[in-house]
């Protein structure tokens, strides 16, 4: 074999967390029945998570692309690897002692959670087509098992058919795309395809290469939850496992916008004035079915549900932006999202109780005196969905309508904030729940929060914060990070 | 670190240990909230003298970076018109914490810790001087607040303060475009160093952006002043919060409607503020006859003192945009003097209601025999909220109306019957509260003041005297920034526009 058909080590070194994940996900499932206490195995996920970002941080020391450019190496993809791995790493604490009160604590789950993130983590480092597509593959297949994952709830079993369904449809438009994109630019490469478009390669065909991208747009929206493909979220998550959800709600859809970007705006770029029309009125529409669903939401899955449609749409504003603050902005508001909402969720599963018998908005009564700690926990995690200054949710508003003013688009960035404006009563519902209701008397204790949510809703409440008050360490990175590599 | 900073600083800390002490112990968070209340009190005394001594520009400035990039900066100051409002802040929280020492008994805790909250996001507000930083201390008060009227609040508390908070957020994200608009058109939050680059004819804004930039900073101060018709929030809000939080309400939250208009709207925006000034003034007006007819046939005593506030907003509104010196004056002074006598007359209709558990008027009567003295301070209060000479409010008022007089007499003559009408509905109350028949119960219930409320009530009463006759103690340092003020906004006619088309292009530099 000649020498440059091997890979160099600095190669393997930029797949080397994928590599590790994957062989830590094969070796969970076929050692599986050694281990009698399922707990070891959710112990030996976590060390992989955390050697997964120590070997993505040692590769964003050498930059670059890896195996004929499928793999790109930049400060975007670490970004990505590192937060769906904390995401990962949060999952794991929420959900081992729900599974194990739910009497499902076997390990596939985690050997499954792992496969999703190894996708998650491929789609943010891909800078091919294909491999962007196996990827997401990966990352969804799971996920799709784990929204299903307690088998005798009917409506896990629900959510599960469903996004399995809807999902499979949503990447074969993906599908369908990249192959036409391929027969029309000859490359499956992203900056081969920028390439190809720039020096009007595509020729006569614009109009089948616009239907080429559409069709793939169709398939990252649909990933995003991002209107019109907005439907199943709900169902989902109010379905699947709350620590599932949570999951979802930050892992997957970090990651689907980390590709939906750079897809975006490295091969298709050259068309930005075709696409950006069709993000932009996605991006309203996000917004406001979102936000005014989720007004009349009784049960808190379904509204975070609704509220995590409503924040794919600010992200939305941000690719809509098309710009590198664009992109910086979206990469702050995922990681700040990410933390909050993996921290809602955390609550939302405590509170819930063995078999999420308590998932209302209602059932929150009087948490405020019952455990003020939890409590106050939720309200800085919903004062950031706000986007109250001090937390991060802040944050990350200001910068993406930061943005959107930048690329001049007004009046998207005035109906988004007006949008947020309406969001604040949704989540001040909760509030005024926790806080200025009596707790229900059914006599039904919720007992202190465990381990693995104390310390879950901590850091997650401590990131939120620190989002706030000091951003300059997560945003300098995201801005040095936002040129992507073409 | 200077003297502005800790004042700022120990109320934010003192939130934090408040959060932290022991929860069974209520009588501990009340003594250590007060006790932190009272420093930071004192200790903004000392912001008197150096600001006195040069109101025109900022003392205890403190410029330090807090973020990078975008540039934010913390960036604070104190003049001559933040001066009195700071101190009003730090007077009457002390008051608010020893007003609830009997009245708040569930989760004492919480609620003297969104006290010191509250007091740190109002003089945020008042000493910021970075636009960032401004709106940051602009919403973190709403949060205490909403929390304030929603737990601690009377029936409708709730509904009251999830209002409360959407009005004011649907405003302030409005504020928040337009603060991020001149970012991107100057590269700074900076607001002494925007009105530099006004000054120099490096920031030229077309009429249409300053229109809109007006507009959207205008609607987001209206909403909180709140001037006619965006009102409807403030006697829900001000009728079902705790007296403790209806003062901080009423005499300091307010303010910070009418601050930012004179802080941000009318210098950064000189000519929007000129040409929209009729229809403000308009609005002002109808909001004095309005608030006042309304208070006039209020049932409750509470909600009454509300509407009088919708009222005595307008003077303010009005005084601003006679863009007059009198007007002005007479505007900032009004704001102060309406913290001190309607904080007061909420601190009196919450006496009432403690020993009587009703704020309807009808539940009341002859009040004077079984308590002399609570009607002896509510008579007083009562008429410095009508504007009695000699009293706070005159001055103001009075300003006010020789102001509005020097652009139109109309301004003048219906606003001077927004002050005809206050006292009809003030001293009705006051007749039908204190005087006539004293029923059983309410000779039962009510009883005269005790100690800490004589304690309460004496230095308001003493400083609607003062700021009554006293006038040289106060006013000069408000003077003083007015005119600088006003030098921006009645410049002649579009200085800024005629630099604007050689100047565009150094705008574009300055980004």
């Amino acid at each position: 074999m000649p020498a440059n058909l091997v890979p160099s080590a600095a190669e393997f070194l930029r797949l080397s967390p994928e590599i590790l994940l994957t062989v830590a996900g094969t070796l969970m499932m076929t050692f599986e029945s050694m281990f009698a206490r399922k707990r070891a195995l959710a112990v030996i996920a976590f060390a992989a998570l955390i050697a997964a970002i120590g070997l993505s941080v040692a590769a964003h020391a050498d930059q670059g692309t890896a195996f004929y450019g499928m793999i790109q190496v930049d400060g975007f993809t670490t970004f990505f690897r590192v937060l769906v791995y904390a995401v990962g790493l949060l999952t794991i604490l929420i959900s081992t002692d729900y599974l194990e009160k739910a009497k499902a604590d076997t390990a596939e789950f985690f050997a499954l959670l792992i496969f999703s993130i190894v996708g998650q983590s491929l789609m943010a480092a891909s800078n091919e087509l294909i491999m962007i597509f196996i990827g997401l593959e990966t990352s969804s297949i799971a996920s799709y098992v784990m929204a299903g994952y307690l088998r005798h709830d009917r409506r896990g079993a629900e959510a599960a058919l469903k996004y399995f369904l809807l999902g499979s449809f949503a990447t074969a438009f993906l599908l369908y795309g990249v192959a036409w994109t391929y027969g029309l630019t000859g490359t499956t490469n992203l900056s081969a395809i920028r390439r190809v478009l720039l020096e009007g390669g595509a020729g006569e065909s614009t109009l089948l290469l616009l239907a080429a991208t559409a069709m793939m747009f169709v398939g990252f929206a649909f990933k995003v939850s991002a209107a019109p493909f907005q439907m199943w979220a709900p169902d989902v998550y109010q379905g699947a496992p709350a620590p599932v959800s949570g999951f979802l709600s930050a892992g997957p859809k970090a990651a689907a916008f980390a590709m939906f970007f750079r897809v975006a705006l490295t091969a298709f770029e050259p068309m930005k004035e075709n696409w950006e029309p069709l993000l932009w009125a996605s991006a309203l529409a996000t917004m406001i079915i979102g936000n005014f669903a989720a007004l009349r939401q009784t049960n808190i899955k379904r509204l975070l549900a609704y509220s995590s449609i409503a924040h794919a749409g600010y992200v939305m504003v941000a690719l809509t932006a098309a710009s590198e603050t664009g992109t910086a902005a979206a990469m702050f508001y995922l990681a700040a999202y990410a933390a909050m909402n993996v921290g809602a969720f955390a609550i939302v599963t405590h509170v819930a109780r063995r078999g999420e018998r308590y998932v209302e908005v209602d059932d929150m009564a009087g948490l405020g005196v019952r455990q003020p700690v939890t409590a106050a926990l939720l309200t800085i995690f919903l004062l950031s969905l706000i986007g109250v200054p001090l937390t991060g949710g802040f944050f990350g508003k200001f910068y993406i309508f930061k943005a959107a003013l930048d690329a001049n688009l007004i009046w998207l960035t005035i109906l988004g904030l007006l949008n947020s404006a309406v969001a604040a009563y949704y989540y001040l519902r909760v509030v005024v729940v926790m806080y200025m209701q009596p707790p229900a008397e059914d006599g039904n204790v919720l007992e202190a929060p465990t381990t693995g949510i104390a310390v879950t809703m901590w850091a997650t409440a401590v990131a939120t914060v620190l989002l706030g008050v000091l951003p300059g360490f997560v945003l300098d990175f995201a801005g040095r990070s936002a040129d992507l590599a073409r | 670190m200077n003297l502005l900073d800790l004042i700022l600083l120990i109320p934010a800390a003192g939130f934090l240990v408040t959060l932290l002490l022991p929860r069974e112990n209520p009588g501990l968070v009340r003594n250590f909230a007060l006790a932190v209340s009272l420093v930071v009190f004192v200790m903004s005394l000392g912001l008197i003298g150096p600001v006195q001594s040069n109101p025109g520009v900022y003392s205890f400035e403190s410029n330090a970076v807090w973020i990078e990039t975008p540039l934010i900066r913390y960036h604070t100051g104190v003049d001559g018109l933040s001066l009195w409002l700071v101190i009003l802040s730090t007077l009457l929280t002390p008051i608010c914490i020893l007003i609830s020492w009997n009245y708040i008994q569930k989760r004492v805790k919480e609620f003297y810790a969104f006290m010191l909250l509250l007091l740190v996001g109002v003089i945020g507000v008042f000493v910021s001087l970075d636009l960032f930083l401004f709106y940051v201390f602009w919403e973190v008060s709403l949060v205490p607040m909403y929390f304030l009227v929603g737990i601690w609040g009377h029936e409708k508390r709730i509904y009251a303060a999830v209002k409360f908070f959407l009005y004011t957020m649907a405003g302030s994200v409005l504020m928040l475009a337009a603060i991020i608009y001149l970012y991107n058109k100057t590269g700074s939050f900076d607001l002494p160093l925007m009105m530099n680059m006004i000054a120099a004819g490096r920031l030229a804004m077309s009429g249409t952006e300053q229109f809109w930039l007006f507009l959207a900073f205008f609607f987001a101060f209206a909403i909180k002043v709140p001037l006619f018709p965006l009102h409807t929030w403030l006697p829900d809000a001000h009728g079902e919060a705790p007296t403790a939080g209806s003062v901080m309400l009423a005499s300091v939250m307010l303010k910070l409607g009418t601050y930012g208009i004179v802080r941000v709207c009318l210098p950064m925006f000189p000519e929007a503020a000129r040409d929209n000034a009729p229809w403000i003034i308009g609005l002002a007006i109808a909001g004095i006859i309005y608030g006042a007819l309304v208070a006039m046939v209020q049932p409750n005593m509470k909600r009454l003192v509300a509407y009088s506030s919708v009222s005595h907003l307008g003077f303010v509104i009005l005084g601003v945009f006679s863009f007059t010196q009198a007007g002005i004056d007479g505007a900032v002074y009004q704001m102060l003097n309406h913290g001190i006598s309607t904080g007061a007359l909420f601190i009196l209709v919450g006496y009432l209601y403690e020993r009587h558990h009703t704020l309807e008027i009808a539940d009341y009567g002859g009040v004077g025999t079984v308590a002399p003295w609570l009607t002896t301070m509510f008579m007083v209060t009562t008429l410095a909220s009508v504007g009695l000479p000699l009293l706070n409010n005159f001055v103001g008022e009075f300003l006010v109306l020789q102001g509005a007089m020097q652009v139109s007499f109309s301004y003048a003559f219906f606003a001077a019957i927004g002050v005809i009408l206050s006292v009809v509905y003030m001293l009705w109350m006051v007749q039908r509260t204190f005087y006539g028949e004293t029923p059983e119960h309410v000779r039962k219930h009510v009883t005269d003041l005790d100690r800490r409320e004589w304690a309460i009530m004496i230095p308001l009463v003493v400083l609607m005297v003062w700021m009554g006759i006293g006038t040289k103690s106060f006013l000069p340092p408000i003077t003083a920034n007015n005119e600088k003020t006003l030098e921006l906004v009645t410049k002649p006619g579009g200085a800024l526009n005629a630099a604007a088309p050689r100047l565009t292009e150094d705008s574009a530099h300055a980004r």
